[in-house]
């Protein structure tokens, strides 16, 4: 297995992503010559606006107009980095502005990932939208606001405290002068007044008086869903466009010898490229690219690689810990000295994000420029790669994001618009590369497997005492604990993962709360408690403890956990990720026939501080439980010599309508706190409440997801 | 091989490769984005099309096998600014996330609604089995369709 050239080790912390590699031969000057031959691109709808370059500043010393445009016509449009994938954003935002603004949610528009017109405002991910960029939004729209009355009352020569705003109407009380904020949009006091940085002292609406923000609006854009109008990244169709696809390798690790690209080239209007191990084909319709693909791809000559399978992953990813000493336990002599000690080995494989619009991007070159509309959580990071694979600054190349369907975390790199690129600038024609459903599942990164040690000594009170957490590969998301142990040391180790891995929904945190949610309920056994007393009993984040007493409640858990039935049992789980804090409650049963697991009820309590808009938070937790029975109970990639045997979605079974559960999901508003995401955290109980459910009923502990009832 | 079709009340005719999918058909030839690739394999839903009234996935349907025939997209589902009740009901309901499964889910729940006026949560979990939605939307979907199911009935 020497042999094999792995794909780097990636510390998978916070946001993290592994970009595909690529290395283009192409001389400078042969690139220099297929520019301009391109078509021209459109003017984007706020010219003057264009080619602001970003910095990640969360708002910071930004100027109004950076943020927000005022139209004649009473819109007003919000610009944010930010991309809209079906968690919510463009409807939060927009409420975000809107109460600010004291306008109507409905008069407000969003521009959203465009990188040419909208502040930097980093990768949507990681739950930030609520806490990273719903504040500056706000901000600004609320020094607007101020600007705004200001003028109004220059013009009028009236004090500030005689005027009030509503409905985008200015007013003064007396005269009962009016001024509406399209008025003022020509005004050249307001285009000067808009180039202020937005100071961060900014008074904000306090929640109490919040009417737009805290309601359920909407999806602005849901219309055009329903009646197939919107146009996905997917439907982006240029003049003159031609349809790419890309020669993938047979195998993890191989490597092209040698191909024949003659039988493509001799296909009426196909273009066909060989740029070092980069292969591609683009033609009129995707028919005939998939037939020159075919024809080519016959020709081509590989040498392969060694590659561990999925069956060898763990023991394969221990074997390459980066630093071995890093296993061993600090408390090994107290440890000798507790009541009892317990250790543990979880094991959580590969999976993939599989959101139901694959990778896309369509490319277009025109006067040196690149301009790309995809999906990507990552704009800015986008437009980064692609300056750096073309050797362009980053204001030649624009990337338009618009709403897409959805990645979980799953599409913060930018491989298929440097593909895109690269046929478009070989065609000197707009290209559109798509990913089919198997190149996702093969190619796309996984969320990392991971090998989890936990080892743990409790006192002869069962208190527990000592604890060492150790998440082989996935990252250092979610290996804290949030009990209360005198010793406790948990940590992440790199490892030399043999797949390309980043991000997932609630990153990798999945898999370091499955083992320590399993793990606590193995320690009350040992400790002959019930699992939600032994972990109140180390508890101390209100928060957290809330989450799960009104879990608990709900469910009746005291009563339901005492029935004991060998085909059936109830589990519970809680964690903190990101802000926000949930507890699940699931009822759980063998079929008698197929031996699978039926998760018959989840019963879910999740907290996030003052909720922004109580429908879409809904939809929010909603789709995290039920896309986290997918890995709980069946998704894993399965591997052998480097290729994939379960990319499609006829193998890979992820969660169905049948598959959905009773579900009795409370959210507890605190109007008293600040607002944190929603749409990750969610997700992390589940797997944890289902396998101790399984524990309940068998008296098997489980080690290993996705969950199987013990034979 | 000619074909024609007629697509959304309109007639079409194309001269095409017969084993083309229908799919590619309808978003290349004739810009009708909304019916979706989400798999090309039979087992998302997401390309569903309505042929003289009943699903069809237009993913694995070589274009020769619906030559004749009369096929509703999404596109041609409302009447003018008229919205069909089961689109109405996703509105109303918010049972959409990312929206990519949506065309495709909609088209199969008028299909399933005309079989089933009346379903059960057991009729609509089993009748839309082969719809996928990655995000996972099920429980809004739900209570659309019943939604739906309800307006129809009216
Ligand atoms: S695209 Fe046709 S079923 Fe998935
Ligand atoms: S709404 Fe995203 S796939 Fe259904």
């Amino acid at each position: 297995m020497t042999s094999f050239a792995p794909f780097g080790i990636a510390p998978v912390d916070v946001e993290s992503m592994e970009p595909m590699r690529f290395s283009f031969g192409f001389s400078r000057r042969g690139f220099v010559q297929t520019l301009g031959a391109g078509l021209m691109i459109a003017a984007g709808p706020l010219p003057a606006l264009a080619q602001r370059s970003g910095g990640r500043t969360g708002g910071r010393g930004q100027t109004v107009a950076a943020r927000l445009h005022l139209g004649k016509d009473g819109t007003i449009t919000v610009l944010t980095g930010k991309i809209e994938m079906g968690q919510g954003a463009r409807a939060e935002l927009s409420q975000a502005a809107a109460e600010e603004l004291r306008v109507p949610v409905d008069r407000i528009r969003m521009i959203m990932g465009d990188t040419s017109q909208v502040p930097d405002d980093g990768i949507t991910a990681g739950s930030r939208t609520t806490p990273g960029t719903v504040p500056p939004v706000r901000q600004a729209a609320a020094t607007a606001r101020n600007l705004l009355i200001d003028l109004a009352c220059q013009r009028w020569s009236v004090d500030r405290n005689t005027v009030e705003v509503r409905d985008g109407l200015i007013t003064h009380a007396t005269t009962q002068k009016k001024l509406t904020y399209a008025d003022l949009a020509d005004a050249e006091e307001v285009a000067k007044a808009f180039a202020q940085a937005v100071p961060s002292d900014v008074s904000l609406t306090p929640v109490k008086e919040w009417k737009v923000l805290g309601t359920s609006v909407p999806r602005p854009n849901q219309r055009d869903l329903v009646i197939g109008a919107h146009q996905f990244p997917s439907d982006i169709s240029r003049p003159g466009m031609l349809y790419g696809k890309v020669l993938r390798p047979p195998a993890y690790g191989a490597k092209l010898i040698s191909i024949d690209l003659a039988p493509a080239k001799a296909m009426k209007d196909v273009i066909a490229l060989q740029d070092g191990q980069f292969v591609g084909v683009a033609a009129p319709t995707t028919h005939l690219a998939r037939q020159a693909l075919d024809a080519i791809a016959a020709t081509a000559k590989w040498e392969t690689a060694p590659h561990p399978s999925s069956k060898e992953i763990f023991d394969y990813l221990k074997e390459h810990v980066q630093s071995r000493n890093d296993l061993k336990n600090p408390f090994e002599a107290d440890l000798a000295k507790a009541a009892k000690v317990l250790k543990q080995t979880y094991r959580v494989p590969y999976v993939q994000h599989a959101p139901l619009e694959t990778r896309v991007a369509v490319a277009e070159w025109a006067d040196g420029k690149l301009t790309v509309w995809t999906c990507t959580q990552n704009p800015f990071g986008y437009q980064g790669e692609l300056a750096r694979t073309f050797r362009l600054a980053n204001d030649k190349v624009r990337v338009l994001v618009p709403d897409f369907g959805s990645g979980y975390g799953g599409k913060h790199t930018g491989e298929a618009a440097i593909e895109a690129a690269r046929l478009a600038q070989a065609a000197a024609r707009p290209v559109i590369v798509k990913w089919t459903r198997t190149e996702e599942f093969t190619w796309a990164y996984f969320r990392p497997a991971a090998v989890i040690e936990i080892e743990a000594g409790l006192d002869d009170k069962g208190g527990l005492k000592i604890w060492h957490f150790v998440n082989l590969n996935a990252g250092g998301s979610g290996v804290d604990t949030p009990y209360r142990i005198p010793q406790a040391r948990s940590r992440a180790l790199s490892s030399n993962s043999p797949l390309r891995q980043g991000s997932y929904r609630a990153l990798a945190s999945t898999g370091s709360n499955f083992a320590r949610e399993c793990f606590m309920d193995e320690l009350a056994a040992a400790a002959g408690v019930d699992p939600l007393e032994f972990r109140l009993a180390h508890l101390e984040n209100p928060r957290l403890r809330a989450v799960l007493e009104e879990a608990a409640k709900r469910f009746g858990w005291t009563e339901r956990s005492r029935k004991q039935s060998p085909n059936a049992g109830v589990g519970l789980a809680c964690g903190t990720e990101k802000g926000s804090f949930v507890a699940a409650c699931v009822d759980v049963a063998r079929d008698p026939d197929t031996g699978d697991i039926r998760v018959r009820q989840v019963c879910e309590v999740f907290e996030c501080g003052a909720i922004l808009n109580p429908n879409n938070l809904l939809s929010q937790v909603q789709s995290c439980i039920v896309m986290g029975l997918g890995p709980a109970l069946r998704e894993q990639m399965e591997f052998e010599n480097g290729r994939m045997l379960n990319a499609s979605f006829g193998k890979y079974r992820v969660p169905r309508f049948k598959d959905l559960p009773e579900l009795d999901i409370h959210l507890l508003n605190r109007p008293d706190l600040p607002s944190a995401g929603g749409g990750e955290t969610p997700l992390i109980a589940l797997a944890p409440a289902i396998a101790n459910a399984v524990f309940h009923a068998t008296g098997k502990a489980v080690h290993e997801l996705p969950i199987r009832w013990p034979a | 091989m000619n074909v024609s079709l007629n697509v959304n009340g309109q007639q079409r005719t194309l001269s095409t490769d017969p084993q083309r999918p229908l799919l590619e058909v309808l978003r290349e030839e004739f810009q009708l984005t909304g019916t979706k690739y989400g798999c090309g394999e039979g087992q998302c839903g997401a390309c569903t099309v309505l042929v003289d009234g009943r699903r069809l996935l237009s993913c694995v349907t070589p274009v020769s096998r619906v030559d004749g025939k009369t096929i509703t997209t999404i596109e041609g589902l409302a009447q003018g600014d008229a919205l069909h009740p089961v689109q109405e009901a996703f509105l109303a309901e918010g049972a959409i996330h990312c929206g990519y499964c949506t065309p495709g889910m909609v088209l199969s729940t008028v299909a399933l609604l005309k079989e089933k006026p009346n379903p059960t949560d057991a009729d609509i979990q089993s009748g839309l089995a082969g719809q996928l939605c990655r995000c996972c939307g099920y429980p809004k979907i739900l209570k659309a369709v019943h939604h739906a199911a309800e307006q129809l009935r009216k």
